[in-house]
């Protein structure tokens, strides 16, 4: 997509090349006059370059010279006036050639961004009585009830009231696997409604949904910029005035002082010092690599606050984590089911109709276990030992359910069960019948992102937790952890972070990871503050410096692979542009390099450049 | 506090330094930060400072890159 100014552009750099075209033949074909050879070139000069010389006089005279368009005017007019006529315009031409490609490049970078984040739902359907009015998210209230149609954007948080379908949250996790929901199921603001209609009861006013955090979040995502952004900007305010100044030098000194040096010569040499020393090449490319690092981590479902964080991330050398929700699922589960003497099925049928009543969280987790509803009617006589567990009538048989203690009072010889975690054990009419384990378990992938990121070269992991010692030291053997602190209360993770603070080197950086939930001082006190679980939490979204849409740590090693690679474009722009300007200002000054030399290191570096730029957008290869 | 501008038909990185400079220094601004890829211009003064802020900024883009337009965001 081309926008009317580059339109413009383009239609005069193509009469400008076909004048050129002409020029070029009536000198070499037809050997016509000098003066209507030169016109000719005038002509195509002015179609081509006409808006850069009325720009520069303008700047002139408000002052300001060293911009890039007073550099090509003073360089191709000087080229004219010794003599280089076809070499004046064609070096204009060039120039607007890489320009246009410039304005091309970037705004089809911006697009592409502005699409990837093109999560904004235009409208709500709300249900008012029998009738659905279609209304502006904004004007929504919460419990209002909204009907969200196949294709739709879900507008607002809220619970599903009525209706099963399945939802596309890829734009906002990066995740291609559509989520199920039914009756009862909370649903985020920004999926895309695939199969079923929902209705929906909103729980969260439109600003504070999560699409409206997500949206400001990235909107102001390059507000922060990197060091080598701030570098370059500053390289760029004294590159132009020094190379300007070698060139006036160049154009005087050698004449004055060398015998024989003819004045043209040198002249010519230093307008191509002019024509190179716009450093568009980088102020451009740069930024523009960073824009697309942010926004291939924004695919990949990372949300990254600032390029200084791109180059935070990828100087990573502690990775501290904080347990429950983090790296475990922060929800009990059955790890363990050991049935003596009965099938595994049967354990679980009678252990979860004991806890049939039972609101604490292990029970519920038992309950999870067995599939099926209990049939509470089964029950009688039911007796809640506090600490202890369950006894209760079942069927008409004694039944009991719970720990080692409970067992003991009974008098009923259990088999240990070993496991960090809890351990229900269950006995009826006397006779033992197994053990369940219930334990916090760890994500399928806590223990592939901790083992990815040493081989990125972290050299230290460490988990925090406010766990008991034993569920903690059993976490991070599994996990792989290099370092636990167990037993901590927040304020003690705090303090626990800013001795790990001091024990990084120089230039390293230590990343926190949690789940958002009251960590909100450890997240500030970390080089890089990490939030996991960004979808609904709102707290973390503001919080932290970077957010994981997901609930996955693997996407920790995928935001250092994307922050790395990102960095590596801008360094091999930097060394390749600043490069190529000094060795074609070197074989300029010598007389080894034309003009023509001159316009490709500083239009053609910067399209390659640019190219190499983009390259940061793309996400294959850095994804698991 | 903040406020966010869009500077729209802004395609020329160098400027962008330049403009974004100029604004820094300018009476009263406690930052200004201008990110060519986003556009975004967000400067943070006292309020009562907005209005002649404001008004010497546009000078500064109008002087620099003069298709450049200057809008508040919202």
């Amino acid at each position: 997509m081309m926008t009317k100014k580059m339109k413009k552009r383009l239609y005069r750099i193509l009469a400008g090349a076909a004048v050129l075209a002409g020029a070029l033949i009536a000198e070499h074909g037809f050997h016509l006059s000098n003066n209507v050879i030169l016109i000719l070139y005038l002509i195509a000069y002015l179609i081509v370059g006409g808006d850069v010389i009325r720009k520069a006089a303008r700047n002139i005279i408000s002052g300001q010279v060293f911009d890039e368009n007073f550099l090509m005017g003073v360089a191709t007019v000087g080229a004219f006036l010794v003599g280089e006529y076809s070499e004046a315009v064609a070096v204009m031409l060039f120039y607007q050639v890489g320009e246009l490609f410039q304005s091309y490049a970037v705004n089809r970078s911006r697009r592409s961004i502005a699409q990837l984040m093109d999560i904004r739902p235009d409208y709500a359907n709300r249900k008012e009585g029998e009738q659905i009015i279609t209304v502006s998210p904004e004007k929504v209230a919460v419990g209002d009830i909204l009907v969200v149609k196949p294709g739709e954007r879900v507008p607002l948080d809220g619970i599903v009231t009525k209706g099963d379908s399945s939802l596309d949250t890829k734009a906002l996790t990066g995740e291609s696997m559509p989520r199920e929901v039914s009756e009862g199921a909370e649903i985020i603001s920004g999926c895309i409604n695939l199969t079923g209609v929902l209705e929906m009861k909103t729980t969260k006013e439109y600003s504070q949904s999560t699409v409206a955090k997500i949206l400001k979040l990235v909107e102001s995502q390059g507000d922060k910029k990197a060091k080598t952004e701030n570098f370059i900007t500053k390289f760029a305010r004294y590159y132009t005035p020094i190379v300007v100044l070698l060139a006036v030098l160049l154009a005087v000194i050698p004449p004055l002082l060398v015998p024989g040096a003819q004045w043209g010569d040198w002249i010519y040499r230093a307008l191509s010092f002019l024509v190179i020393s716009c450093p568009c090449a980088l102020v451009i490319s740069i930024p523009l690599s960073f824009f697309g690092g942010l926004g291939g981590a924004s695919r990949c479902g990372v949300l990254i606050k600032g390029s200084n964080y791109l180059e935070s991330l990828a100087q990573s050398e502690i990775a501290v984590f904080d347990k429950t929700g983090t790296l475990t699922k922060g929800q009990f589960c059955v790890v363990q089911v050991n049935a003596k003497g009965c099938a595994e099925e049967t354990l679980l049928e009678i252990a979860a109709h004991c806890e049939g009543y039972s609101d604490h969280p292990i029970a519920r987790s038992v309950r999870e276990a067995y599939k099926n509803t209990p049939d509470l009617t089964r029950l009688a006589q039911v007796e809640e030992l506090s600490g202890y567990g369950v006894k209760a009538l079942l069927d008409g048989k004694q039944t009991a359910a719970g720990n080692e203690k409970l067992m003991e009072t009974l008098g009923i010889p259990v088999e240990k069960a070993e496991a960090g975690g809890s351990v229900v054990y269950v006995e009826q009419e006397g006779v033992y019948l197994g053990s369940l384990v219930v334990a916090d378990i760890v994500k399928e992938d806590a223990e592939k992102a901790l083992r990815e990121l040493k081989a990125l070269g972290v050299k230290k992991t460490v988990m925090l937790t406010g766990d008991s010692k034993k569920a903690g030291t059993e976490a991070a053997k599994q996990l792989g952890v290099d370092q636990v602190y167990t037993e901590l209360l927040p304020a003690d993770k705090v303090e626990k972070m800013d001795a790990l603070m001091k024990e990084k080197s120089g230039k390293g950086t230590l990343l926190f990871v949690g789940d958002g939930m009251n960590d909100a001082p450890v997240l500030a006190g970390a080089d890089v503050g990490i939030a996991m679980g960004g979808m609904g939490s709102d707290a973390a979204i503001e919080a932290a410096d970077v957010v994981i849409m997901t609930d996955e740590p693997s996407k920790l090693p995928v935001a250092v692979r994307i922050a790395r690679r990102t960095l590596g474009i801008v360094r091999q722009n930097i060394i390749f542009a600043i490069g190529v300007k000094v060795l074609v200002l070197l074989l300029a000054a010598l007389g080894l390099a034309s003009m023509w030399a001159a316009v490709f290191a500083d239009v053609g570096v910067a399209v390659i450049a640019i190219c190499n730029a983009i390259r940061a957008l793309n996400i294959t290869g850095v994804q698991n | 506090m903040t406020k966010t501008f869009i500077l729209e038909e802004l395609d020329c990185a160098h400027c962008a330094g330049i403009i974004e400079e100029k604004i820094q220094k300018l009476e009263d601004v406690k930052s200004a930060q201008l990110n060519f890829m986003s556009r975004r211009l967000v400067i943070d003064a006292e309020e009562s400072a907005f209005g002649r802020i404001i008004k010497d900024a546009k000078k500064i883009i109008k002087k620099t890159e003069p298709d450049v337009e200057m809008v508040e965001a919202h």
